[in-house]
């Protein structure tokens, strides 16, 4: 807290603070009046009598009902779940391998290779994904949802390895030690004492690796062409945009409900989360 | 039963060596202590043994058996570590059974050593917490009861007692020797602190860069340190030290510097003689002065200013200048004595200890 006089309060917490949230907030207050905001409010324009920006009196389902009837919303649900699911399992499954053998086995050449992985997480998305296409269109994988799950993971591992490296660092060697000479093989020891005591850690990539999964775009949107294979993001976008036409309405439905699941994800996790960023292991 | 040999044991990180050439053997039963500064490479030769570093050449017997190439998991060996390294997830209980889990023990089994240990170390309250509901005291006794349940050959200590504050230090230190009393397994314990080295060892080992010392029982290391770094490092004051010459007169050796003369004792003047003329360190301990009294001779006393006087209740530690010499003397409590008193101190010649100015060894 900020020690003081009253006036200090509020122009070093208070109002900073308030600013914050307003920010943070406003897009999804927004999102949610528009969902729910009748066609005929919505285009009325700005300077008529009765425009009300922020508020309705008309709440309606109309947007949701032809989200659901009209598109095929529930499909891309299911198909952004099932890709980003698979390719977050896949992602943390490597990511864990391969940063618990850079923290911990000491063979040469660790740290630079360390470092290599981290540049091509640098690379960006919007250059790879061009020969990306290539090598999909020579798989045959164009329009099926392996052509995500597969290359997601190459800027997700690079992300898990890097977290997951800076967490097992963390982890006293002691415990892995003590572990091994009570008698478990390397195998077992990372198997019952650090996988466990990293949990908090995996947990945060995963969530992490999961709620970038779902939101990706340039990838999905380049490799999947058929209305039915499509995620959230390019359904919504590519669905409720026609030519000029934006169908406002219906694309802050999408919108809305395709947030629901990082939301849930992210707040049953929360405690792990937070412990898992700041690194703390309890001794 | 279990007798650990070290044979010409060397360790090198990258190009450092950080221990040299150290032959051992510990007893079976033995209580050993490792002790020197940080960075000795104590703590490595340790690590070594319980096969958690390799070794870069020599040779680690276990009995019989040559365990350079023997992981750790296989070397039946229990270790405590510094900061106990409990396992944070599993209650103690789990903690305790873990190394009988993994050499698959019968449930029953585990069950009923891990309710000895508890008993042993008065634990039996606590089997269903986690560590972190442990105070700093309680995570020491549940890292010992780890390595009670396993009923190693060899128990390894790595600085133990270090986290703890004193008080619980010194209450630890007797547990662990009454624990070793009951149950007789050969101990390798790992210090740098000269005083648990000299309570708890049957025998102590004093290393300085990767060398050993000296290996000898706690009063062979106090009365006959085999160099000046041994006989720094153990006792509490150290021992004063301060150079000198060695001069023979009228078939006298004397140690003379400024504002000393002392004369050496017959066990050490055959020795000494042989140096005549040579610059020597005289060695004496705080304990070895006194306020020269009736009964002391002129050759074994000295004139000091008293320059710091702290009062311990159970003796005075008389910080005292001789010439350009510092040296403490610890002396009866009951004696007044104030800041910038000149004083007549005594040694107790039987307690001189001469040191060779170049290699430091004792004379």
């Amino acid at each position: 807290m900020i020690e003081g006089s009253l006036w200090r309060k509020w122009v070093f917490y208070y109002i900073p603070l308030l600013l914050f949230i307003v920010v943070l907030l406003f897009p999804f207050y927004w999102m949610i009046i528009t969902s729910v905001r009748p066609d005929g409010e919505l285009y009325r324009p700005w300077n008529s009598v009765n425009y009300q920006p922020f508020w309705t009196n008309k709440p309606t389902w109309e947007h949701f009902t032809y989200l659901f009837e009209e598109t095929n919303f529930g499909r891309w649900m299911i198909n952004t779940m099932f890709i980003a699911a698979t390719s977050t399992l896949i992602s943390l499954f490597c990511g864990v391998l391969a940063g618990y053998a850079l923290a911990r086995l000491n063979f040469p050449w660790a740290g630079s290779l360390g470092t290599l992985i981290f540049i091509t997480y640098l690379v960006p998305q919007t250059l790879l994904f061009i020969p990306l296409a290539e090598i999909i269109r020579d798989f045959k994988l164009g329009d099926t949802p392996w052509s995500l799950i597969l290359t997601y993971p190459t800027f997700l591992i690079p992300f898990c390895t890097w977290l997951m490296m800076g967490y097992f660092k963390a982890i006293p060697k002691e415990l892995e030690e003590c572990a091994r000479i009570d008698g478990a093989s390397r195998w077992k020891a990372m198997l019952f004492i650090i996988i466990p005591v990293a949990l908090p850690g995996i947990l945060s990539a995963g969530i992490i690796a999961f709620t970038l999964s779902w939101n990706e775009f340039i990838y999905a949107l380049v490799f999947l062409s058929s209305p039915d294979e499509k995620t959230v993001a390019v359904g919504v976008t590519s669905e409720l945009i026609r030519g000029d036409v934006f169908f406002w309405g219906s694309l802050m439905a999408g919108a809305l409900l395709g947030s629901v699941p990082v939301a849930i994800v992210y707040s049953f996790f929360v405690e792990h989360y937070v412990s898992g960023l700041t690194g703390s292991v309890k001794g | 039963m279990a007798e650990v040999s070290l044979h010409k044991l060397n360790k090198f990180f990258d190009t450092t060596h950080v221990v040299k050439d150290v032959d051992l053997k510990i007893r079976d039963k033995e209580f050993m202590v490792f002790v020197g500064p940080s960075g000795c490479g104590k703590t490595t030769t340790l690590r070594m043994i319980a096969g958690l570093e390799a070794i870069s050449s020599g040779e680690i017997r276990i009995d019989d058996t040559v365990v350079n190439e023997v992981p750790p998991m296989d070397r039946d060996i229990a270790m405590v570590f510094q900061n106990y390294a409990l396992y944070p997830h599993m209650s103690v209980a789990s903690n305790m059974a873990f190394g009988l889990k993994m050499r698959k023990f019968e449930k029953a089994e585990i069950d009923k050593r891990i309710a000895r240990a508890a008993d042993i170390l008065g634990i039996q309250s606590l089997l269903g917490r986690k560590p972190r509901q442990l105070s700093g005291g309680q995570r020491q006794r549940v890292a010992l009861g780890r390595a009670i349940v396993r009923d190693p050959k060899v128990f390894l200590f790595d600085e133990p007692l270090s986290n703890l504050d004193a008080k619980l230090r010194v209450q630890m230190r007797v547990e662990l020797k009454k624990l070793h009393e009951r149950l007789a397994v050969t101990s390798v314990y790992v210090t740098h602190d000269q005083v648990e080295a000299m309570t708890l060892g049957d025998r102590v080992v004093v290393m300085k860069d990767g060398v050993v010392q000296q290996v000898g029982e706690p009063l062979e290391l106090y009365n006959t340190p085999a160099n000046r770094f041994v006989a720094g490092f153990i006792g509490s004051p150290a021992m004063n030290f301060a150079d000198v010459t060695l001069v023979e007169s009228s078939g006298k050796v004397t140690a003379e510097a400024e504002g000393l003369k002392i004369a050496v004792p017959e066990a050490l003047a055959a020795r000494a003689r042989l140096r005549a003329g040579r610059k020597a360190t005289l060695g004496i301990r705080p304990e070895d002065l006194h306020v020269a009294g009736a009964a002391d001779t002129a050759e074994h006393c000295f004139e000091a200013e008293v320059e710091v006087v702290e009062q311990l209740g159970s003796e005075i530690l008389l910080d005292t200048r001789v010439g350009p010499a510092l040296m403490v003397a610890s002396i009866d409590p009951e004696m007044k004595v104030r800041t910038h008193d000149k004083l007549r101190l005594a040694i107790n010649p039987a307690r001189l200890h001469l040191f060779d100015a170049e290699t430091e060894a004792a004379i």
